[in-house]
Formats: C-alpha cells, sequence, structure tokens
C-alpha cells in the first residue's frame, strides 16, 4: 500500500487548520470559497482513505506515529468503524459550508474558521490512538461550537451555548480522571493496546461510569439529553447539521471504541442500566416530539429517540446489534443532517422554525416536499432508506438480548412514523393557510445541491447496504470477540431452525404495516 | 574563604541588590530617568537569570551559609520563572505608569528587591532565612501597590495589603516560633529530624499557623480576603506582577519547607494542602461568578488556579512537585498574558477600562485582542487542547498517581464552576452588542508580549511540552 507512506490522516487534520487561519484573515467571499474548497480537498482525500481502505487488510490502517509532544502521542490510524465515521465528517463538512453560503451574512470568516477547525477535531476523535490526544480531540470540540452557537445562533443562544458547553464539559472531566487512571494501570497510552488491556472487574465499573458520564452526555441519553433540543434549536442550520450528524456520533463511537472493549464486564453488568434508560428515551422522546411545535426541536428529540436505539444496539454484545448501531449513526448522521437543511431552506425564506406558520408547501415547492419527505421516511425507517437497515439490524441484535427491551425500543419506531408523518402533513400537506408561505420559491440549485447527495447516499445505504457494513464487520467482529466472554445470555431463546426468515417477521412484521399504513 | 565561597553560590542575589542599589542612586541623580531605569533593571535581571541558568546546567547543589540557603536546581529553576516574570512585568509598565503620572525609578528597583527576596525566599533552607526573603519581598509588594499615590484605590491596596500581610507575617512568626521551641532548631533539616522522631502537639501548632502565613502569601482559601481588594486596587502592571512572580516564590517556599521540614510526617500537612487546595478551588470558582471587574475576577481566578496547583503538593510526590512546576510556568504564561490584555483596554481618552462592560462585544471592534483574551480564558479553563490544559492534566496525573482519586474528582468536577465565568468573558467579548469603547492599542509592546504569550498558551504551546517535562522533573528531583 504506497498511500500508508504518506501521513494521509495529519494531511486531513491540518488543511481544515491551515484554511481556517486563511479565512480569519481575508474577506467574506473569499473566506468562503476557502472553507468550500478546503473541505473538499478533504473529501476527496476522506474518498482516496476509503478507495485504499483494505477491509481484509491490518485491523489499524494508515497509521502515523510521531513523539513531539512528549507524553501526548502524535498516533493516529483508523480502522472500519473510523473510517466510515470520518467519511461522515468529511462529506457533511462541505454541505455546511453550502449551507452556510447565503444565510451567514456577519463575521463570514470567524464562522468559516470555526467549522474548519471543528472538521479537524472531528476527524482527529475518529482518528487518535493515544488516549490523551483523543481526549484533547473530543473535548476541543466545545470552543468553537459554542462560538458557533453564541456567535451565530437564534434568540436563546447564550443560553444554550452555556448549556452546551458545561453540560459537556463536565461529563468530559470525569472522563479524564478515569483515563488517567488508566493509563497509569496500563502504563501506556495507546488505544490499541489498551483495547486488549484487562482492566479489575471492581476498577472496570468505575471506569466505565466515569466513560459513561462523558458518552451519556454527548449521545445523548436520558435524562442528560435536555442540551440538545436548547443546542439544536438555537444553533445555526449548519451547526445543527454538523451537532446531529456529527458530534453526537461521538458518544456512540465513544461506547463502541472504549466502553464495550476495555470494559467488557462492566458493560455487560450495567445493560439493564443501559436499555431501561434507552428505553425511557425512545418513549419519552417520542412523546415530546409529537407535541413540539418548533421543527427544529422536533427533529432534536428524535435524535435523542433514534441514539437510545444506537445504545441499544451497542450493548447488544452481538454482531448484528453493533452494526447495526453503527448503520443508525451514519444514516441518522445523514438523515438528520439533512432534515436540519430541510428547515434551513424554508427558515431563510420565512424566517420562522414555527411549524403552524407553514403549510401546503407541496404545491409551491414540490422539489422540495419531494426531498423533505424522502428524508422523512428514511428518519422513519422506510424500508429501502437507510434508517431501515440500521433500525433493523440493531434491534434484530437486541431481541436476542432482551425481548421487552426490543419490543418498547421498537414503538419508538411507531411512534417515530407518528410524529415525523404529522410533521410533514403539517408543513407539506394541507390547504395553504398563510400567504407569505404559499408564496416561497421551490430550492434553487445551490440547495439542491446541498440536499441531492444525501438522498443519494441515504437510498444507496438503504438499498445496498453492503458498501458500508464491509468496511466495518471485521472490527466488529473482533470488538464482539473481545467481548463475547462477558455477552449476556438473553432471554430471547432462539433456536437455530432457519434463523434469517424468522427473525424477519419478528420485527419486520409491525414496522412493514406502520410505514404502509401511515401512507 | 568561606564566605567567598557562600557568596559565590548567590551571585544572582548579589547582582540584584547591587544592581537596585546602583539604580536608587542612579534615579537620585536623574529623577526622569524611569524608562532607562527600567531597561537596565531588566538587564540586571537577565544576568542574574544568566546566572542561575548556569548553576542549572552545571547541576550545583550546595548550601551556603552554613545551611541558610541552598543553591539547587529546584530553587534555580522556580528564580528563572521569577525573574522572567518580574522582567515582562518591567516591560509592560512604562506606559501605564506614566499615564497614571507615577513613572518613577523606584518602580524598577522595588521589584528588583522583591527579587532577591524572592531568590532568598525559594533558596532559603532555615527559618530565619525564610522570614527575611519573605519580608524583603512583601515589603517591596506593600510599596509597589500603592505605588500610584494620586489613586485613592492604590493608596487603599496598599494599606489592606500591608495591614493583612503583616498580620500573616505575625502568623507565620509565631509558627516558626512555636516550630523553633518544640525542634529545637531553625534549619529545615534539623526540624525534619526532629519531626521523624516524634510530632507534639506544639509542632502540630506549629505547622498549622506557619502553613496559615504561607497560605496567605500564596493568597490560597480562607486567607484569600485580600486577593480581590489588591487585585483591584493596584496598579495593572503591578497587578500583573503580584499575580506572577510573588506567587511563584511563596508557593516554591512552600513546597520546600512542607517536604524539607514537615516531609517526614505526611499525614500532618497533607489534610491541610487538601483542604486549602479545595477550598481555593471552590471559592476562587464561586467567588468570581458575581464579579463585574475584570480585575478582582483575575483575583479569583489566581485563587482558583493556587487551588489546583496544591493538589500536587498534597501528593507529596516527585511526580507531584514536577506537575505544579509546569503548572506554575503555564500559569505564569497565561495570567501575564491575561494582564497584558487587560492593560491594552484604553479608551479614547487614555483612560484605562476594567469592566465586564467595556469588553462587550470587544470581538467585532478589536478583534485580535479579544483573540487573545479568549485563548487565555480558555486556557485558564483548562480546556483543551490550549496549554492550559497540560498544567491541569498533569497535577490531577499525580494525584491519581499518589491514589489521591477523591481528590481528583472532587477538584476536577469543581474546575466546571471556573468554566463557567472564564466562558462568561468570552461570552461578553463575542456575543454581546459592541460597545466600543476600547481603542487600538498604541503600545506595541503590549502588542508583541500579548501576542507571544498567546502563542504559547495556544496549542503550539504543546511542542514545549518534552522540554518542560525534562527540566520540571530535574528539579522536583532536587527535593527527594
Amino acid at each position: 500500500m504506497n498511500a500508508a507512506d504518506i501521513p494521509v490522516l495529519s494531511i486531513m487534520l491540518a488543511i481544515p487548520v491551515v484554511a481556517a487561519a486563511m479565512c480569519l484573515f481575508v474577506r467574506a467571499e473569499r473566506a468562503r470559497i476557502i472553507a468550500l474548497s478546503a473541505t473538499l480537498v478533504n473529501l476527496v482525500l476522506g474518498l482516496l482513505l476509503w478507495l485504499c481502505y483494505d477491509p481484509a487488510g491490518a485491523q489499524w490502517q494508515f497509521t502515523e506515529s510521531a513523539t513531539m509532544f512528549g507524553p501526548i502521542g502524535w498516533r493516529l490510524g483508523i480502522d472500519g468503524i473510523s473510517l466510515s465515521l470520518i467519511m461522515l465528517s468529511v462529506f457533511l463538512m462541505p454541505i455546511c459550508i453550502g449551507a452556510s453560503w447565503t444565510s451567514i451574512q456577519k463575521r463570514v470568516g470567524e464562522y468559516m474558521a470555526a467549522f474548519l477547525l471543528m472538521e479537524t477535531l472531528m476527524i482527529g476523535v475518529f482518528a487518535a490512538q493515544d488516549l490523551l490526544l483523543f481526549y484533547i480531540f473530543f473535548e476541543a470540540g466545545l470552543i468553537p461550537m459554542y462560538l458557533i452557537i453564541g456567535i451565530w445562533g437564534g434568540q436563546d443562544r447564550i443560553y444554550a451555548s452555556y448549556k452546551f458547553f458545561l453540560y459537556t464539559l463536565l461529563g468530559s472531566l470525569v472522563m479524564l480522571i478515569a483515563m488517567l487512571w488508566i493509563i497509569q494501570f496500563a502504563g501506556t497510552a495507546d488505544i490499541p493496546t489498551l483495547l486488549n488491556t484487562d482492566f479489575p472487574a471492581e476498577a472496570q465499573k468505575w471506569l466505565w461510569f466515569a466513560f459513561f458520564a462523558s458518552f451519556a452526555v454527548k449521545m445523548p441519553m436520558w435524562p442528560v439529553h435536555t442540551w440538545l433540543p436548547d443546542a439544536h434549536v438555537q444553533a445555526p442550520t449548519a451547526g445543527s447539521v454538523i451537532l446531529a450528524g456529527v458530534l453526537l456520533k461521538m458518544g456512540g463511537y465513544g461506547f463502541l471504541r472504549f466502553s464495550l472493549p476495555m470494559f467488557p464486564e462492566a458493560s455487560a453488568d450495567f445493560i439493564p442500566l443501559v436499555f431501561g434508560l434507552s428505553m425511557v428515551a425512545v418513549v419519552y422522546t417520542s412523546l415530546v416530539a409529537l407535541v413540539q411545535e418548533d421543527m427544529k426541536k422536533l427533529i432534536a428529540y428524535s435524535s435523542v429517540a433514534h441514539m437510545a436505539i444506537v445504545t441499544v444496539g451497542l450493548f447488544t454484545f452481538n454482531q448484528q446489534g453493533i452494526e447495526g448501531a453503527i448503520i443508525v449513526m451514519l444514516s441518522h448522521g445523514l438523515v438528520s443532517g439533512a432534515l436540519f437543511l430541510c428547515v434551513g431552506v424554508i427558515y431563510d425564506r420565512l424566517h420562522t422554525r414555527e411549524i403552524s406558520r407553514y403549510g401546503g408547501l407541496s404545491v409551491n415547492m414540490p422539489k422540495y416536499a419531494l426531498l423533505f419527505m424522502l428524508f422523512t421516511m428514511a428518519s422513519v425507517g422506510l424500508p429501502g432508506t437507510s434508517g431501515f437497515v440500521g433500525e433493523f439490524l440493531s434491534l434484530a441484535g437486541a431481541y436476542k438480548v432482551s425481548t421487552w427491551a426490543t419490543f418498547i425500543a421498537t414503538t419508538g419506531i411507531i411512534l417515530g412514523a407518528g410524529y415525523m408523518l404529522y410533521l410533514y402533513r403539517r408543513i407539506a400537506f394541507g390547504p395553504q393557510i398563510n400567504a407569505d408561505a404559499a408564496t416561497m420559491s421551490d430550492v434553487n440549485i445551490r440547495e439542491m445541491w446541498l440536499l441531492a447527495p444525501i438522498a443519494v447516499v441515504v437510498l444507496w445505504m438503504g438499498v445496498y447496504p453492503e458498501t458500508f457494513l464491509a468496511p466495518i464487520r471485521r472490527d466488529v467482529a473482533t470488538i464482539v470477540a473481545r467481548i463475547e466472554r462477558a455477552a449476556p445470555v438473553g432471554d430471547s431463546k432462539l433456536k437455530l431452525v432457519d434463523p434469517t426468515t424468522a427473525r424477519y417477521r419478528v420485527v419486520h412484521g409491525p414496522e412493514k404495516n406502520m410505514a404502509e399504513g401511515s401512507h | 574563604m568561606e564566605l567567598n565561597a557562600s557568596l559565590s553560590l548567590v551571585r544572582p542575589e548579589v547582582i540584584l541588590s547591587f544592581s537596585a542599589l546602583g539604580l536608587l542612586l542612579l534615579a537620585a541623580w536623574r529623577e526622569q530617568a524611569g524608562r532607562l531605569i527600567s531597561i537596565l533593571a531588566v538587564a540586571a535581571l537577565v544576568a542574574a537569570a544568566a546566572f542561575v541558568l548556569n548553576f542549572m546546567m552545571n547541576g550545583t547543589n550546595l548550601s551556603a551559609f552554613d545551611g541558610l540557603l541552598i543553591n539547587d536546581a529546584f530553587g534555580n529553576f522556580s528564580k528563572i520563572l521569577i525573574f522572567i516574570a518580574a522582567a515582562i512585568s518591567l516591560i509592560i509598565a512604562p506606559r501605564f505608569l506614566e499615564n497614571a503620572g507615577a513613572m518613577r525609578a523606584e518602580y524598577p528597583v522595588l521589584i528588583l528587591l522583591s527579587c532577591v527576596g524572592m531568590g532568598v525566599m525559594v533558596s532559603a533552607t532555615d527559618l530565619i532565612s525564610l522570614y527575611i526573603g519573605l519580608e524583603l519581598q512583601s515589603l517591596s509588594a506593600y510599596v509597589l501597590a500603592s505605588f500610584v499615590r494620586s489613586d485613592g484605590r492604590s493608596a487603599e491596596a496598599g494599606l489592606k495589603y500591608f495591614v493583612l500581610g503583616a498580620l500573616a507575617s505575625g502568623m507565620l512568626l509565631f509558627g516558626a516560633s512555636l516550630v523553633y521551641g518544640f525542634a529545637g532548631s531553625t534549619s529545615f533539616a534539623a526540624i525534619g529530624a526532629a519531626m521523624d522522631a516524634d510530632v507534639g502537639l506544639g509542632l502540630i501548632f506549629g505547622i498549622v499557623f506557619i502553613l496559615s502565613g504561607l497560605a496567605f502569601k500564596i493568597s490560597a482559601a480562607p486567607f484569600h480576603m485580600w486577593t480581590p481588594d489588591v487585585y483591584e486596587g493596584a496598579p495593572t502592571p503591578v497587578t500583573a506582577f503580584f499575580a506572577s512572580a510573588p506567587k511563584v516564590a511563596a508557593i516554591a517556599l512552600t513546597i520546600r519547607i512542607v517536604l524539607e521540614a514537615f516531609g517526614a510526617q505526611i499525614l500532618v500537612w497533607q489534610q491541610i494542602i487538601i483542604a486549602v487546595a479545595l477550598m481555593s478551588i471552590i471559592i476562587g470558582a464561586v467567588g468570581a461568578i458575581g464579579q463585574q471587574n475584570l480585575k478582582r475576577l483575575m483575583a479569583y481566578s489566581s485563587i482558583n488556579n493556587v487551588g489546583f496547583i496544591l493538589i500536587g503538593l498534597a501528593t507529596g510526590t516527585e511526580q507531584g512537585i514536577s506537575a505544579m512546576l509546569v503548572y506554575l510556568v503555564i500559569y505564569v504564561a497565561m495570567t501575564l498574558g491575561s494582564f497584558i490584555c487587560l492593560l491594552q483596554l484604553k479608551d479614547k481618552d487614555d483612560g484605562y477600562r476594567e469592566e465586564f462592560a467595556d469588553i462587550s462585544g470587544l470581538s467585532k471592534t478589536r478583534p485580535a485582542l479579544a483573540a487573545a483574551l479568549a485563548i487565555f480564558m480558555f486556557s485558564l479553563a483548562g480546556i483543551p487542547p490550549l496549554f492550559g490544559f497540560w498544567g491541569k492534566l498533569v497535577v490531577f496525573n499525580a494525584a491519581v498517581a499518589a491514589g489521591l482519586l477523591p481528590l481528583a474528582v472532587i477538584g476536577i468536577t469543581a474546575s466546571v464552576i471556573g468554566a463557567f465565568y472564564y466562558l462568561k468573558v468570552v461570552k461578553v467579548m463575542y456575543f454581546d452588542d459592541a460597545a466600543d469603547v476600547i481603542v487600538d492599542s498604541d503600545d506595541n509592546v503590549l502588542v508583541w508580549t500579548g501576542g507571544i504569550l498567546a502563542a504559547a498558551n495556544s496549542p503550539l504551546g504543546y511542542f514545549a511540552i518534552p522540554a518542560l517535562g525534562i527540566w520540571t522533573a530535574y528539579a522536583a528531583r532536587a527535593l527527594f
């Protein structure tokens, strides 16, 4: 592999930083172009990574190592899971820049710089192979996001930015202490080594909790999710996209990368806690979403519900569940990002997020209505879209562990169909009650370029998920093999008669009915 | 011969003393030569630092004056840091003092004398030399606090500092007399030996009083009350000096006396240090929340930071001391940088502003200054990737290594409270509407020193980690 000689990951980290520095010193138009070019270059590099990544090769590829920071090792490398999340980040970034092209008019240079720094930090989180380096990237993301929400946000932006910052900071700091303990126990901060270190069972519990504090806030899990609706609603459109699209995935990534392989016993012990919180989250936040009057808030609550399905999937300890959780993360990153963009499109025209101010948009904005419908369906989990694949797999995996948890988590999909279709009906269908909404123009070329690529990927992932499953399969299997010794017994007592069809009926049945019935 | 050998070991202090006296003479003839004397004073500090560096490179570890002072790596490391901080305090001052009509030659001279005192403090190995150094430093500081005579606040700060400082010195002396009475010696080594044998109630009382006096000097809670008033009232360059050099000296002194004199009985002093550390962190964080004056805010911030530094001392390990020194270096850079930013807050009538309302929306009118101040604030809050994070990390790492997990968890959780008010500064500068009272700085010295310190606190500072780690470990080893 000749690509291994070039420090691709370092280059991907450096490009946005350099571009960010340039953005600070140039005029608005120039800053937009610099930001877009930098993110596009990173997208190309990301695609190269994807093409050069060998699913059958070494577990960690494109590894780099340097020691200029003393105890903080500049060690980078990716496996399939990191790769998919890095791809998600670099894919969404140009779209975010495009989404802010006209809607951001004040302090454009600083805005672009903040987003570019964000991109570096996101890639860094997924590529770091040193625990301290991971922490630095993980935590540093707070600063640009704080500024993005606080400077370019909506009415209550200051409250939201504080809440976002302090909530996530408190969670992460406890994790830092645990990390220091781990590094001293294992004598290294090298993540691949740590992943195969066995920690004493008693210590695992504390460490697991410390990590849980951080990732559960980031995820976010009920009841520490309350920062999310505020942050989402107040953030500018692109901020919401990146928040929902990538930042939330850091929590899931953390569970997958650290909590499960490093503390398998503790993870198994706490399955009831995770499942319990996830079940509450699915039902509660779905019901809350149902009564929202604010579009962004509704989507924010739906994010919490979807992320609860991710946590259920991750803690199933089996291949299906974990693969499903990763696909839900990718799918949700795309779909919720796209939904926020859809909100942004009409927000830019009418400057309100209130659902009742719209109505009958399918008449005057047919293209918009079509795209919005596609993403609504993907969010609901309609077969053929990315949402279905992930949710199906993670719930099928969960069924092996706990039928009750699966049952309750699945109601989330029905409720999800409820609030999403209700949202869609109020916005796109019905009479055109508001004159100003009825005169809005359809999506323009720029907006089309933002939404169409996501639509293509969503359909691709729904129709041929193998493209996205292939790179992660082996890495998930590695994790499953590592945690197998602690895997829970499960209450479904599946018999190996004809497993594929049997599972297919159990979960797919109600979901299909629900999707058809709602048409 | 013996005297010569001793004198050669205190060469930096000798240089500073003679420079101070010489410059005082010069000042007598040329009263308006404040700037020239400042430059000469900086040169004297550089020369002294060069000698210290030489000692450090040679690995000198010798006692002087029959065990009153010691010239070791720990003291020398602290001295370099102190001299650098003092030099920066001199460089940034002239414009401010001229503006206040107080650019007199005594300012650099007093700083030099204070540096002599601090040099003695960090190398003292006897209660007597400790006290002499401390008083020389403190007396200079009292005068410096009230240096702008025409300003009522400055005079008030000086008086307040003097009265409370005298009280603290009294407590320290009382403690020292108790320790002397029960241990039979004023030398750290002899006290250590006496404590090895037996710790009576008298000695414990002595330790408590000494630590209380020192807690006052490093402005650790519950002896922190003077800090906000003095920081607010003193002229800003003097405040910058107070927050950096004397703090380093007093902390280094505390480290040395705790480890060399009381070191054997860790259980006696550890709980005091832990309590003081946690109280400082929490009081520093909570007290800052309601402040409207930025200098008062920085005062609480320094109380808060002292708490974090003391966590390193609570471990009582070599790693902990090394971590404290790392934190001190970073803290000096952060705090001096913040004060340099405050010094640039000038309105169009050349008046200095120091309220929150004045920096409202600063990022729109003075983006570079706002960015620098934001870097310092995030760094003080310990948010990665800024360099302040590294200081907190090493301190907490030492605490975890020493098994002080509850202390680490409480301390780090309390740092979230601190983050709140640092964020408030950023919020006011970036999110609020522009007040537009601050004009462009015309003082390039401030712009450049501030810029360099901001760069050092940015992620670029991480390149210094390996060197910093080696030097602090080397310095800390001298105490064990």
